[in-house]
């Protein structure tokens, strides 16, 4: 059974501290500035777009023969390719080739679609030690909380915080607050991790049909180092993440930084293709609830998301509201739309959390029609009978007034006149949700219908 | 029914993704006047930095910038100053103690300053990550205007393992900090050498 879920009431949480909501909306704002200076270095930005959207359109048009292709490709190259239908097969293939492999400790880098299977659980649950080493993922995984960003998994973090979970967890200086101090004190801890692991996890960024490899962008370095030194790999993947050939790499390694941070490429982007001397690579290719988007022609285009994140930095919401009221493995618009197509129910306020500014569209590398699939959400939640009767009736109230222009017109005279003179408690009370973090603007004194015929009454 | 026929006939059924063509890429991308130039900046950028030198001066460059560093290995034909060799070990952990790393890098990517290395002499590819300092040594012909033009120039005909590499490990995770050195090498010099 799915806990239902309500994105307004967790968005409260949040921005309770108003001071921190202003600074994550500050940070992310100042991510999304960097992506706009960086992609106008690049003349040919729009067109790389358009490719971006073409390859992956054509891939998913074809997925059926790119997953096989890139399957005899991958064991041509000595590594073994195993399919699972959902987060259940996935979780039990992976632990099997673990404790085939006497495993006890694992290395990780990040990979959503291992937070979606949850297995990282799954695994502690077998015994199995498993340390996150990207630092953002890090530092949730020792607050035992789910990454709040996709590509900035601790951006709700301030210093501080941090710092106290480091001084409790890895014994840091308590007070001490200065990232490079921290970052050095996480790498030690880390680099022996590294040492001691048996396996390493990646997640995959791309997948290569016609060359059977896959691709693994970070900054840090921590998948390159958890999948070099100890022999076994296993990289998992969701089945979206194949392309054609190698050359169309060349469009998303373009596209890929410059969206996520501004920077014009991943300071690593390893392309592994086989295993290390005498070791072993596994690539888990998972289906777990997407093959049903392509059978839809509303959100088909949700499938081609590289994981950029740019939707989220630009999102006013997501930044006004963080990333865990989302409750989804993904956040922002990107995860609205993916999470109200795989459990509308659950996820059905997802969608109204959008003010349709489009932004999350025009800043997306692949060209997903984000806003619209959010506005076609809501009109599916209603057909499916599942939102709230505050929202469904006033909906309807709000379309049967719209479409009676007489009555309209009488009731925003009304309106006007009776509006400013009521006391407050008339209008900021329970049944008005929208005015509990607004104020009302000043009721104009005409409509616009009026103004519009004094000043072009005559022109017929 | 497999997992994996079932989802191949989930994908075939009622599969209504419009199918495209794929792009061509020939021609295709932004080029720079100076190739070498743009790479330096794009290199500092990220907090590494691009040298250009005569192929004797080498060893006296990598000398003045590292004079300290104790456990040096390389795979550049002709470099001297190397005292481990990394290529003996059977196991990559015990590349753990290595303080510099000279690695031969095969082209530089002039857009984002990133150098590819893919190096069938080097036989670890943890070399790369577990050094505490890397300097990538290569021609200075060896450089091209951007992705399209690079991926020209790769290709996997067997089990291997290749990287770009742009600049050194860094990590924002701390408020956005940049911090050099996550938990890769803490500095990435580019040495083109003629």
């Amino acid at each position: 059974m799915s806990i239902l879920h309500n994105h307004p009431a967790k968005a409260k949480e949040f921005v309770a501290n108003d001071e921190r909501m202003h600074w994550h909306d500050q940070a992310l704002w100042f991510v999304r500035e960097k992506r706009d200076r960086i992609s106008k270095t690049i003349p040919e930005w729009e067109t790389l777009r358009k490719y971006a959207d073409q390859i992956k359109s054509h891939t998913m048009a074809n997925l059926d023969k790119y997953l096989l292709e890139f399957e005899k490709n991958a064991n041509a190259k000595g590594i073994k390719v195993h399919f699972a239908k959902d987060a259940q097969e996935h979780n039990e293939i992976v632990h099997r080739i673990l404790s085939e492999n006497n495993v006890k400790k694992v290395v990780k880098s990040k990979s959503m679609l291992t937070e979606e299977c949850h297995l990282n659980p799954y695994l502690e649950s077998k015994g199995m030690e498993v340390v996150d080493t990207d630092l953002g993922e890090r530092i949730v995984q020792l607050r035992n909380e789910p990454p709040s960003h996709i590509v900035l998994p601790a951006i709700h973090l301030k210093k501080q915080d941090v710092s106290d979970t480091f001084h409790k967890e890895m014994g840091t200086e308590k007070g001490n607050y200065d990232p490079t101090y921290l970052t050095r004190a996480a790498r030690e801890d880390l680099r022996q991790k590294f040492l001691d692991a048996d396996a390493g996890i990646t997640g995959v960024n791309f997948a290569i049909a016609n060359t059977g490899g896959v691709v693994v962008c970070t900054n840090e370095g921590n998948a390159d180092m958890g999948a070099s030194l100890p022999k076994l790999h296993i990289a998992c993947m969701g089945i979206e993440k194949v392309i054609p050939r190698l050359q169309d790499l060349s469009v998303f390694t373009r596209l890929l930084a410059r969206s996520a941070t501004g920077q014009a490429i991943t300071s690593y982007t390893s392309h592994f293709h086989g295993p290390v001397e005498g070791g072993q690579m596994h690539i888990v290719i998972v289906d777990n609830k997407r093959t049903p988007f392509l059978q839809s022609e509303s959100y088909k285009k949700a499938l081609n998301c590289i994981r950029c994140g740019a939707c989220m930095n630009t999102c006013p919401i997501y930044r006004r509201s963080g990333g865990h009221s989302y409750d989804y493995v993904i956040p922002g618009p990107i995860g609205s739309t993916l999470g109200t197509f795989r459990d509308p129910k659950k996820h059905k306020t997802l969608s109204f959390a959008c003010t349709l500014c489009g932004s999350c569209t025009n800043v997306c590398p692949v060209k997903i029609d984000l806003d619209s699939q959010l506005y076609t959400h809501r009109q599916d939640l209603r057909e499916m009978n599942i939102i709230s009767n505050q929202k469904r009736l006033s909906m309807q109230f709000a379309s049967w007034l719209m479409s009676k222009p007489a009555l309209f017109d009488f009731a925003g005279k009304i309106a006007r006149k009776v509006v400013p003179n009521l006391p407050k408690f008339m209008i900021y009370n329970r049944f008005n949700v929208w005015g509990k973090q607004r104020d009302l603007p000043d009721m104009p004194k005409k409509s616009f219908k009026e103004l519009y015929k004094e000043e072009f009454g005559n022109d017929k | 029914m497999t997992s994996k026929e079932l989802i191949l006939k989930n994908i075939r059924t009622n599969n209504v993704v419009q199918d495209t063509t794929l792009p061509d890429y020939s021609n295709f991308g932004l080029t720079f006047e100076d190739k070498h130039s743009y790479f330096s900046t794009m290199l500092e950028s990220v907090g590494g930095k691009a040298l250009f030198i005569k192929k004797e001066e080498l060893e006296e460059t990598i000398k003045s910038i590292y004079p300290d560093e104790k456990i040096i290995t390389s795979n550049v034909e002709g470099f001297s100053l190397a005292n481990f060799d990394a290529n003996k070990e059977n196991d990559p952990h015990k590349l753990k103690d290595i303080d510099l790393a000279v690695v031969k890098g095969e082209f530089a990517v002039a857009e984002n300053g990133a150098v590819w290395v893919k190096n069938r002499d080097n036989r670890h590819r943890a070399l790369y990550f577990i050094a505490q300092n890397i300097i990538l040594v290569l021609e200075k012909s060896a450089i091209v205007n951007n992705m399209h033009e690079a991926y020209e120039l790769i290709s996997f005909g067997e089990p291997s393992y290749g990287a770009f590499i742009s600049g050194p490990s860094k990590t924002a995770d701390i408020e956005q900090s940049l911090v050099i050195g996550a938990h890769g090498p803490k500095s990435g010099y580019v040495i083109f050498v003629e």
